[in-house]
């Protein structure tokens, strides 16, 4: 089983983006799970989504407490929650950054999401959309195929901008 | 067609699928996305209904009453404080006998303030004639919603159904979901017999005699002890038809097992995996997930000469978790060994309010066991 844990801030769409995940994975033919974990939480503040992927169906319904990997869609988020809280010695993180950033001995992909939304201007209700954008990175990191994550943006988003942000994520990201 | 839906969606895709005429209710989250979806589904034309939008819980049963005496087929979902405020219409519709079904998002009752899931909420509603199915993936949510309607209309059952989703946990979660294209004739038309007639009037609610109100009460156990039959050849037509199979409790790794954990919802999958980590030290574990509560099963055979660790999310103050109090009645000869000594059920009180419960907690609990003990996970006395 491969576990994700996404840290995000409400309105950053990281409840979608843990679904289009799943569903991308879904449709490569695996199993997958896409949980929010829903607090007290309001627009701005820090939110957790989970996505298990496997080749068997998914009987677990609890947090995930050791990720293979851990995305962060907004780096201020670190300054106040710790994001590698149990993640695997081997584990990775992807994070929403024009930088690169070290973090122990994880390996570390870093993307311009916001960047590339801007571009393309990719915006909603005054924020750039994060998580069409993201598919594209996820797919480079190899979770899910470029398919996959074009079928399942499609599948919910009409403005084909969505994809064209997960095209560019993925040739942007260093692999 | 195989989709990727949450728990709420997939009682709203049910909903449509069922061809339901009347629906009526009111938002209450961990529910809302039922409502919304079916209210998508009216305004959209999928689903050929009439949408009912009313103040309050105690109306939208009530609307759903007023709709389900005229004999159509009738949908309501609500949740926790939504549920007991309908309280009186939850007696008034299952003592009406109208098959209203009703998708119950389980959540905490307040204060303090909690939206978590726990089953408090619908199993405080026990006896009030409510037929009751507690589901534990989004597959089973809408396979079970379909069957609903089916039970529910029944002429020998003539009762309410309602389906119980763990708030957040299940409501919230999107999975895997393969709908049906073609029920064919799985769902046949609804046939109240006392459906209201405009030309053929009669009395509905009249004042009634004890000897008369006596028999209607009577009349209401017979409902529930023949919707056992009626449940039992739903779930085998859906199995031939569909391929998808149910029973009225589910056995996971039972046969052989030594201990046997039992538990309703999500926290029954999670004990799954609890299962396989024990049996991997040696721990001849099982799993014995309740899907219905009523009619409640008779578990006497499968739970004989086991040790039984049953896991609450929920209570009722002053007896102890309900769960394990109605096993410990309908099963009460399993417990018995041959020696006359008894070993009872291991009662374990968890996930109230949300609280996080693993695969791991619950391995302990059955590490743990003390026959006929009470644990409340992670309180400390």
């Amino acid at each position: 089983m491969y576990e994700i844990r996404l840290h995000s801030r409400g309105g950053q769409g990281g409840v979608t983006a843990a679904k289009l995940i799943a569903q991308a994975a879904f449709l490569d033919g695996k199993y997958a799970t896409a949980t929010p974990l829903y607090g007290a939480e309001r627009r701005g503040a820090p939110v957790v989504s989970f996505i298990r992927i496997d080749d068997k169906p998914i009987r677990i319904y609890s947090q995930i407490r050791k990720p293979d990997l851990v995305i962060v869609l907004d780096t201020s988020i670190m300054q106040t929650v710790d994001v590698l809280a149990g993640l695997k010695a081997d584990g990775k993180v992807l994070v929403n950054s024009q930088h690169p950033m070290e973090l122990g001995s994880h390996k570390v992909y870093h993307t311009d999401l916001t960047g590339i939304a801007l571009s393309l201007d990719l915006v909603l209700a005054g924020n750039p959309i994060l998580n069409t954008p993201l598919l594209g990175a996820v797919a480079k990191a190899g979770i899910i195929s470029r398919e996959s994550a074009q079928k399942a943006i499609s599948s919910v988003f009409a403005d084909d901008r969505n994809t064209k942000a997960a095209v560019k994520a993925f040739e942007d990201m260093e692999p | 067609m195989l989709t990727f839906s949450t728990g709420n969606k997939a009682v709203a895709t049910a909903v449509k699928d069922a061809k339901t005429v009347v629906v009526a209710a009111y938002p209450i989250t961990p529910q809302t996305e039922v409502v919304e979806e079916t209210a998508n589904n009216v305004a959209s034309g999928a689903l050929k209904a009439r949408y009912i939008p009313v103040e309050s819980e105690h109306s939208s049963m009530g609307a759903c009453i007023g709709a389900a005496a005229t004999g159509v087929r009738t949908f309501t979902a609500t949740s926790s404080h939504g549920l007991v405020y309908m309280c009186e219409q939850i007696h008034m519709s299952a003592a009406a006998r109208l098959p209203i079904v009703m998708a119950n998002a389980n959540r905490a009752l307040g204060p303090g303030w909690n939206i978590g899931a726990e089953h408090t909420d619908s199993m405080s509603m026990r006896d009030s004639g409510w037929l009751q199915a507690y589901v534990s993936t989004v597959q089973e949510a809408y396979d079970t919603t379909l069957m609903a309607f089916r039970i529910a209309e029944n002429e020998n059952v003539l009762l309410p159904v309602m389906i119980n989703l763990d708030g957040f946990l299940l409501t919230h979660i999107t999975q895997p979901m393969d709908t049906i294209d073609d029920l064919g004739d799985y769902l046949p038309p609804t046939n109240t017999p006392h459906a209201i007639d405009i030309n053929n009037p009669g009395g509905y609610g009249t004042l009634t005699p004890p000897t008369e109100h006596f028999k209607f009460r009577h009349d209401i156990q017979r409902g529930m002890k023949d919707s056992v039959a009626v449940i039992e050849d739903a779930q085998a037509d859906f199995a031939k038809r569909f391929g998808r199979t149910y029973g009225m409790y589910e056995e996971y790794l039972c046969d052989d097992a030594d201990v046997v954990i039992v538990a309703a919802g999500t926290l029954a999958k999670e004990s799954e995996v609890a299962a396989d980590i024990l049996r991997k030290e040696g721990i001849k574990a099982g799993v014995l997930r309740i899907r219905w509560l009523r009619p409640f099963p008779d578990l006497t055979a499968a739970l004989k000469g086991k040790d039984v660790v049953v896991i609450d999310r929920d209570y009722s103050f002053g007896l102890g978790g309900i769960l394990v109090n109605e096993i410990r009645t309908k099963a009460l000869e399993a417990f018995i060994g041959k020696d006359g000594k008894a070993n009872l059920p291991f009662s374990v009180i968890a996930g109230l309010g949300g609280q996080e419960v693993t695969y791991d907690d619950i391995a302990d609990f059955v590490r743990n066991r003390k026959s006929g003990g009470e644990l409340w996970f992670g309180v400390t006395e």
